[in-house]
């Protein structure tokens, strides 16, 4: 093995590398928070999922619980079916309902669940009954046409009665 | 109109003729490289010159970029009240764009420069041609170990710079502007995926390092053997691999990031 003077500086240099990638690993990208937890998987159908992503997160209390892990679309039904992996440690009745909320005004959705009142818990391939669909804006801006016409039509013959 | 034709042909078969010396280089270097591996102690001395020598250069350049980049950030960000995500704004142009890119950028005007003139001035001095004379194959004894240096030293600069500019955003943003540290922290490791940003940065690097020492070699190489020549050919080589770096990373970037 030949060695040369600079040998030291570059292990240094090679060092200071490993470290920054290192850094980059753990502050950066959060390597610790990636959980190994084991997992069970349900799944749910929805109307409409919005913006909802895979890897997006299902929370209960505010609390991560889980991710989603995969979106497609069932031709059968002409819902979405969103599969959940949740963490083994969060137990859940069966009639808990699920819905996609928003963080903040533009935030990112997430799945919300609430627990139910049932005495048997969800296990691995259950389906979530009940659920609630993402709020759409343009959905919510139709209804408030259609509400501001209907009101309109009902005041139109009351004016027109006028003498 | 006949001398315009000839001069379009000439020009094709000249680039044609650069493209196929350049693979032939390439392959020849591929094909030499476990010997070259095999005396390892070369490659280090490179990895000394590429990489140590470039360290101050790029964590001063990291530490600015970082500044830079979390001072706009805020200033657009507080416009939309979100002024904590400035973090993550940080971390993610750092890890998947500006390191690789600008580290690449600045490793060609560094150590690729330094590259081109050292081999250009050993053919101009007809070292080259000597070595040839001794049985010694200069490919495999001066071209693979600065190869392999570059490849070494590249990733590890460009994690270096996302480093040192995501603590040089820190300082702007926590310190100086007072954004809170928990928020900085916990956007960033919310928005930062450990594989597709962190690892395709790391990707990124690698090919850049690979792009920029090859150009530099292979203007060294192929250049005319005369002071004129060697200038000509380290101008070259700057400008060949920003280029190659730009639009690398733009095909990178539309394959790793598409959805």
């Amino acid at each position: 093995m030949q060695s040369s003077r600079h040998d030291a500086w570059v292990g240094l240099f090679v060092l200071i590398g490993g470290a920054a990638l290192l850094f980059l690993a753990l502050k950066a990208g959060n390597l610790l928070s990636l959980n190994f937890d084991e997992t069970y998987q349900v799944s749910a159908r929805f109307d409409n999922i919005g913006g909802l992503k895979p890897r997006a997160a299902v929370k209960s209390a505010g609390v991560v619980i889980g991710r989603v892990e995969s979106i497609s679309f069932d031709d059968k039904t002409f819902q979405a079916k969103v599969t959940i992996n949740l963490n083994k440690g969060a137990l859940f009745p069966k009639d808990s309902s699920a819905k996609i909320l928003t963080a903040g005004l533009l935030g990112e959705q997430y799945i919300g669940l609430e627990p139910g009142a049932d005495e048997k818990n969800l296990v691995a391939g259950d389906v979530i009954r009940q659920t609630q669909s993402a709020v759409v804006l343009e959905n919510l801006i139709g209804q408030f046409i259609n509400s501001k016409a209907s009101d309109m039509g009902s005041t139109t013959p009351a004016s027109g009665s006028k003498p | 109109m006949m001398a315009l034709a000839r001069r379009i042909g000439a020009g094709l078969r000249g680039t044609l003729v650069d493209v196929g010396a350049a693979t032939r280089l390439l392959f020849t270097l591929l094909a030499r490289s476990p010997r070259a591996l095999g005396r390892f102690v070369l490659v280090r001395e490179q990895v000394f010159y590429l990489g140590n020598r470039s360290l101050s250069i790029i964590g001063v350049s990291g530490l600015f970029v970082g500044f830079v980049l979390a001072l706009q950030g805020y200033y657009t960000l507080q416009r939309y009240g979100s002024a904590e995500a400035v973090g993550m704004l940080v971390a993610l142009s750092l890890v998947r764009e500006l390191g690789p890119v600008v580290t690449a950028l600045l490793f060609a005007g560094r150590a690729g420069t330094s590259l081109t003139a050292e081999i250009g001035l050993m053919k101009a001095g007809e070292q080259l041609t000597a070595m040839e004379m001794m049985a010694v194959d200069p490919v495999q004894r001066v071209l693979a170990p600065r190869f392999w240096g570059g490849f070494i030293a590249m990733p590890l600069l460009a994690a270096v710079f996302s480093a040192v500019g995501i603590i040089g955003g820190w300082l702007v943003a926590v310190p100086l502007i007072g954004i809170d540290a928990g928020a900085f922290w916990s956007q960033m490791q919310g928005g930062v995926d450990i594989w597709s940003d962190v690892g395709n940065g790391v990707i990124k690097s690698l090919v850049f390092g690979l792009t920029a020492t090859f150009v530099a070699l292979l203007q060294g190489y192929t250049c005319k053997p005369t002071p004129e020549g060697v200038s000509a050919a380290t101008t070259r080589t700057v400008v060949l691999s920003s280029l190659a770096v730009l639009g690398l990373d733009f095909m990178l970037t539309a394959t790793m990031f598409s959805i």
